[in-house]
């Protein structure tokens, strides 16, 4: 008994563990029911692509999907996350081949400085699962909630039309 | 300074039974978290003064959208995205839909939900509007039972609410009963995606037949982001009843809409330019219902 409590120390009162699966992968975590998903991701698996930009909300660097949508994982305490299904940006590529998504986030220009990528590619991921043939109002619309300081969005939103006619003509 | 998450408990009971047995067992104490989008922020910033949080995120019992003959009922769990694709409230509920698309990007669309806007209670929230104007009513949830107040009178000053600290919201209902009403919505902000409102107004009005042509009929008109509250303009709705649309009126609207509301300088706007953009806004929409009527005239010609 002493033994278990010396181990886990007093920083461990508290917290709690729940199992996600991330990337086709069943992890278990022993956390605080409020830390937030996104610090999870990196600090306790190690899931570094999600990126803190703000940290409310806004610029969409943290993206990931949960259950298949998008969402900011700087605001999700990972209590709700337990018992879901996560895709963060190391679970996009197909095995060593980068996906045709990312391909076209290359060839286009659309990653410059990388900060904006990982949310940018995972919104894009979001909105061509819900709607294969977007316009391009229907592309600023569903990066609305990403924002980058080096592209000035064009080459991003090429990209993703890119991307749109290689899963079409696929 | 960020907050530190051994400081917090959490908790999820996984039904609203569960949820409301604790709210009433110790009133106040617990903080009810649905989707984060707000509270989540204020935790970030070190700015969340409750410690015990329970989360009501995804509780059966408040998701889901149901209809019959006479009203929508709105699970208070039900996300911006659920309110934007759902197709009754895109047909007959436009105001209502128009804020969902306008609140955040889809990421936050996805999590943040109808009922914690309302209990939110920014007064720059762009839902509010369209729920004064729509004259929802509200079903609260307690230990106590449920009761069904109307949204008009919820907010009663500055994040103040009738609703007691064992109280959830579990539905928003929205009467189907506009159908031949002209909807009106506008938002001005710093830009269209992801920008909190400077002025937003949700109108709703319609034309009947008068002496000598059309008069203006039923009309409602509710404001966002310039009072401690939205605010439905009343006092304005009285004037403009049963008045044809002529110049004089929508001059006259445009300085009572002005008088009428409490802007106030912050960081995304001054008073001033709430004020006169308020009023442009009001008198827009009057002219709007007027150019209806001139429609409904030719087509009698």
């Amino acid at each position: 008994m002493s033994h278990s409590s010396k181990h886990h120390g007093k920083e461990d009162l508290g917290k709690c563990e729940l199992s996600l699966t991330v990337n086709g992968k069943p992890e278990t975590v022993r956390v605080y029911p409020m830390e937030r998903l996104l610090d999870v991701l990196r600090q306790e698996l190690g899931l570094t692509g999600a990126k803190e930009g703000c940290g409310e909300g806004e610029c969409g660097s943290c993206s990931v999907l949960m259950n298949g949508e998008l969402v900011n994982s700087c605001l999700i305490p990972v209590l709700q996350a337990a018992g879901t299904n996560l895709t963060t940006i190391e679970g996009i590529a197909e095995g060593p081949q980068l996906s045709a998504l990312q391909a076209a986030f290359l060839e286009c220009g659309g990653a410059q400085c990388g900060i904006c990528t990982p949310g940018m590619i995972l919104a894009s991921c979001h909105l061509l699962n819900k709607n294969p043939e977007p316009t391009l109002e229907d592309v600023r619309e569903g990066l609305s909630g990403n924002l980058c300081r080096c592209t000035g969005y064009m080459q991003i939103f090429e990209a993703v039309a890119q991307a749109a006619r290689h899963r079409a003509g696929a | 300074m960020r907050s530190d998450p051994a400081d917090y408990e959490l908790i999820a009971p996984g039904n609203l039974k569960a949820v409301v047995s604790l709210l009433a067992d110790e009133p106040g104490k617990w903080l009810p978290i649905a989707g984060g989008t707000d509270v989540m922020v204020l935790y970030a910033a070190g700015k969340l003064p409750a410690r015990k949080l329970v989360s009501i995120w995804n509780l059966p019992e408040l998701r889901g959208i149901e209809i019959s003959p006479e009203e929508i009922r709105i699970g208070a769990g039900c996300t911006y995205t659920e309110l934007r694709e759902h197709e009754v409230i895109a047909r007959e509920f436009p105001l209502l839909a128009s804020a969902a698309r306008w609140t955040g990007g889809i990421a936050n669309q996805n999590r943040g939900t109808l009922g914690g806007n309302i209990v939110n209670a920014s007064p720059a929230a762009d839902s509010l509007p369209a729920l004064l104007v729509y004259e929802a009513e509200l079903i609260l949830v307690s230990g106590r039972g449920e009761r069904r107040v109307p949204y008009l009178d919820f907010h009663t000053g500055y994040k103040k609410m009738r609703l007691a600290p064992d109280e959830l919201i579990r539905a928003i209902c929205l009467g189907r009963r506009y159908s031949n009403y002209l909807h009106y919505a506008r938002k001005v902000g710093a830009r269209d995606a992801q920008a909190i409102s400077k002025v937003c107004v949700a109108a709703l009005g319609q034309l009947r037949g008068g002496a000598t042509g059309s008069v203006i009929g039923d009309v409602r008109i509710a404001l966002g982001s310039i009072a401690p509250v939205p605010l439905r303009l009343t006092e304005v709705e009285r004037n403009v009843k049963g008045k044809p649309v002529e110049p004089e009126l929508v001059q006259l609207i445009r300085k009572m809409t002005s008088a009428a509301i409490q802007p106030i300088d912050d960081i995304r706007s001054t008073a001033r330019y709430r004020g006169a953009v308020a009023g442009n806004l009001v008198a827009e929409f009057v002219e709007q219902l007027g150019t209806t009527a001139r429609h409904w005239e030719d087509d009698y010609e």
